[in-house]
């Protein structure tokens, strides 16, 4: 095993920039297979890690330690069950074109609304992007009208109409 | 068993009702699982459930689509994965369906919708969210993307993350 002095900086998504926190080479074949092969299928028995020891030639003990290495130094973020997002409910992704002086304002602005759940800064002349989430429509709408009367920007409406997307994790290293 | 009889406090989930001790397991595992050799049993234990109990259910939410996968989820970030870029792409409408489909069934695509335009403001009616270790990495996947798009494709941009300003976690509360 590795890597046990490594020091990591805690959450590495918090509110602020996108930090490379460790480099993946480091990692060895067994926390790499851990990673990579149980993004989907975690096995759903009473003894999930000795399934997983069996499947991969280690004692169960080996994998336990493993995954809690990994989880303590915020490569997993957790282990369990991912559930869909709930569609009860209206939801809507928004953008915004924000001069670049008004950003930090405008942004803690879309920010203070509980209905808004992610708010990220992109390279775009649509600079501002945010996702408003509320229990039905009209709620949804109301918020968009308070952020645009409250900013004095046209918000950009881009409701989901349709998913392609089959959420089966990604592999890390192919 | 708890007290509480599953008709109360239920909650609608892509139209399939969460009875109350569905709703606490699946507030109990938003967290993740505990790191020991029985997480399901400690999981029912802490919740005064059998454990037969607790894998049946969560097999028959999975079944039902309200968990998408059970996984060790890894922190893309902290692996490396600290390019974000969402590409966004003006589909021709007549191919959209065939097309999305295959864009969201590539590994290194996270997310895979469509979206209205706004003409003339906003021409793009697909999103692809593209997960790298690095710009180039990234620009990669996105060309391989433009390709398979062809000539039904008249335009895409990428937009990089610069800074995640809010983004909350837990979707259901307990």
């Amino acid at each position: 095993m590795v890597i046990k002095n490594r020091q990591l900086t805690e959450g590495s998504t918090q509110a602020g920039r996108l930090v490379l926190l460790d480099p993946p080479a480091e990692l060895t074949a067994l926390e790499k297979c851990l990673l990579n092969e149980y993004q989907r299928g975690f096995p759903l028995c009473s003894s999930p890690y000795q399934v997983i020891a069996e499947q991969q030639g280690v004692t169960e003990e080996l994998v336990i330690e493993t995954l809690a290495s990994l989880q303590q130094r915020g490569l997993i973020s957790r282990i369990g069950p991912v559930f869909a997002p709930r569609r009860a409910g209206a939801s809507t992704l928004a953008a915004l074109s924000v001069p670049a002086d008004e950003l930090e304002n405008v942004a803690d602005f879309v920010s203070s609304f509980a209905e808004v759940n992610h708010n990220y800064e992109r390279e775009h002349s649509y600079n501002l992007w945010f996702v408003v989430t509320a229990s039905d429509e009209l709620h949804v709408q109301q918020v968009l009208d308070a952020i645009q009367a409250g900013t004095g920007l046209p918000v950009l409406k881009l409701p989901l109409e349709r998913s392609f997307y089959i959420d089966l994790g990604f592999p890390l290293w192919c | 068993m708890t007290g509480n009889p599953p008709d109360f406090d239920m909650m609608q989930q892509d139209g399939q009702l969460l009875d109350a001790i569905d709703r606490q397991i699946v507030v109990a595992t938003q967290a993740g699982l505990p790191l020991v050799a029985a997480p399901y049993d400690a999981l029912a234990g802490q919740l005064g459930l059998d454990v037969e109990d607790v894998l049946a259910r969560v097999a028959a939410m999975q079944e039902r689509g309200v968990i998408r996968r059970i996984a060790a989820v890894p922190n893309h970030y902290a692996l490396g994965y600290t390019e974000n870029g969402m590409s966004v792409w003006d589909v021709s409408d007549a191919r959209i369906s065939e097309l999305g489909q295959q864009v969201g069934a590539l590994q290194y695509v996270s997310h895979c919708y469509q979206r209205p335009r706004h003409l003339p403001l906003w021409s793009y009616n697909l999103f692809a969210m593209v997960h790298g270790r690095s710009r180039e990495d990234v620009e990669t996947k996105v060309t391989a993307i433009a390709g398979l798009l062809g000539e039904h494709c008249r335009g895409h941009e990428v937009l990089y993350s610069k800074r995640i300003l809010k983004k909350t976690g837990l979707r259901i509360k307990g």
